[in-house]
């Protein structure tokens, strides 16, 4: 197996980091690049951005989110959210992206993913996959942030994209999301049987040894954490002073100074720790 | 301030690189023009992507036949992913497709190689080098056998030139070349931009050994 990459999660709404449970009910966090440098620092080997609301909200912001990024934070980038064409592609990846996660766009035209593996790299196309389990125990992929439902199985689907060329799946529980109800591993492990590609897991996190666990039976190459990483940082109280002064959107939580405890934070050290006592190796990182 | 040409001729992550650069006090400009190259103190070749398709470009510019004159000058060249496999002499990707020939060897596919075993292709993940030489005084002087690089690809150096090579990596069972130092050609397999401090180390050390 190789090294386990450890991928925090940013979902950036406007300017601002938010987070919401299910992909939904969005509360603002603070600016994203304060979360992001704190992230580098502690040893994160990749960033993951979410553009929840590109499709509806010109995307300039985020260029300039990520291209701030860039400028300090020396780890792999990947922009996800409302990429429909090689052009929007295209102006990411010039804007400081090393890889780009497209759902939507792939769904709704497939030979999408294969023109862009081609004119890009099959290693710079990941393909998100959202699944939302049925009651009769199916799990169909959703697009737009969980909202629609495409009727295509997630497990065929998983085959299908890597056939079209994609180099890399997040498989992303929309069920367990930002709920930290720990993975939905059944799942995990059902699209690393059958996939040859890497794959990472995203949704659910709940705790370290949830991690562990879902790693020991899977084939996952990466996790990618949200809530957990973010309220730590958020409790830790280590936010400097002039990132916390986001003005837009549900900045309710935010401005109340309050911590939230309900879920079971962790940083990326101690995730790390708890791995390697467990057998499971990730990056090395000199003291 | 020393000026490093970055070669335009993909639609890869130029901007980390440019960072990297910055980073280690190297001034950089972007160019797909071959004459420009002349005029550079040092010049980087990066880029993700096909082979085929990436030398392609090289080609329809002119690059190709300026970067292998500018090899001739003794000015320090380093590779990047793709920009080190393209030195090679030929890729036997889907097609076989000529390189720019700077180091003997042969561009192959991890997924042939049954060395790998069930390990996912492409191989996305941190991983060490191990030494083929003496690292001191190379641009991996400052690395250790354990620190951890970022490597992103499908396809793998086979370099048949073992002088040249500095370094080897793994994926599963299968050892490959990750880095070569042949004169003033560098290269690495992994993205040293994108390697956190120790990958600017990289960047430090090419600088303090070839550009100053």
């Amino acid at each position: 197996m190789n090294k386990l990459r450890i991928i925090p999660r940013l979902d950036i709404k406007g300017p601002n980091l938010v987070k919401g449970i299910h992909l939904e009910g969005l509360r603002v966090l603070g600016l994203p690049e304060a979360f992001c440098e704190h992230y580098y620092e502690s040893g994160a080997d990749e960033i993951f951005y979410a553009d929840c609301v590109a499709s509806l909200y010109e995307r300039n912001s985020l260029n300039e989110i990520i291209t701030e990024t860039a400028k300090k934070t020396f780890i792999p980038l990947t922009v996800s959210g409302g990429l429909r064409t090689v052009d929007d592609i295209r102006a990411v990846l010039k804007a400081g992206a090393d890889k780009v996660s497209i759902n939507t766009a792939a769904v709704k035209n497939p030979d999408f993913i294969k023109k862009a593996a081609h004119l890009f790299g099959s290693s710079t196309i990941v393909v998100t996959i959202e699944a939302i389990k049925q009651p009769d125990g199916k799990y169909l992929a959703f697009i737009d942030n969980g909202r629609e439902e495409t009727g295509l199985d997630v497990y065929e689907w998983c085959q299908k994209v890597e056939e079209l060329g994609a180099g890399e799946i997040v498989i992303t529980s929309v069920d367990r999301e930002g709920t930290a109800e720990g993975f939905d591993i059944d799942l995990i492990k059902n699209i690393t049987d059958r996939v040859g590609v890497p794959v990472i897991a995203h949704g659910g996190a709940s705790t370290v040894e949830n991690v562990v666990e879902m790693v020991k039976q899977t084939n996952v190459s990466g996790v990618s954490i949200a809530s957990a990483f973010h309220y730590d940082f958020i409790n830790s109280g280590k936010m400097s002073r002039e990132f916390v002064n986001a003005s837009e959107g549900n900045t309710r939580f935010l401005n109340s100074g309050m911590s939230f405890r309900k879920v079971n934070t962790f940083d990326i050290p101690a995730l790390k720790k708890t791995l390697m006592e467990n057998g499971i190796e990730t990056r090395s990182l000199r003291n | 301030m020393k000026k490093i040409a970055i070669v335009d001729y993909s639609i890869g992550n130029l901007f980390s690189v440019i960072q990297a650069c910055h980073k280690v006090g190297l001034e950089t400009f972007l160019t797909d023009k071959p004459e420009d190259l002349k005029a550079a103190d040092g010049v980087i070749l990066p880029g993700v992507g096909a082979f085929a398709q990436g030398m392609k470009n090289l080609e329809d510019k002119g690059l190709d036949v300026a970067i292998k004159e500018y090899v001739q000058t003794g000015k320090p060249l380093m590779g990047i992913c793709l920009g080190f496999q393209l030195f090679l002499d030929e890729s036997v990707e889907f097609e076989s497709y000529k390189g720019l020939g700077l180091v003997k060897g042969k561009v192959r596919s991890l997924k042939d190689s049954p060395l790998v075993g069930s390990l996912p292709v492409p191989k996305i993940t941190w991983d060490v080098n191990s030494p083929s030489k003496d690292w001191e005084m190379t641009p991996f002087q400052s690395v250790n056998e354990n620190d951890d690089f970022y490597f992103v690809h499908s396809y793998y150096c086979d370099v048949e030139d073992k002088d040249a090579m500095l370094s080897t990596s793994k994926h599963g069972d299968l050892e490959y070349c990750s880095a070569i130092l042949k004169d003033n050609v560098f290269a690495t397999q992994f993205h040293p931009e994108k390697s956190a401090q120790l990958g600017l180390g990289i960047y430090e050390d090419w600088k303090k050994l070839f550009l100053m």
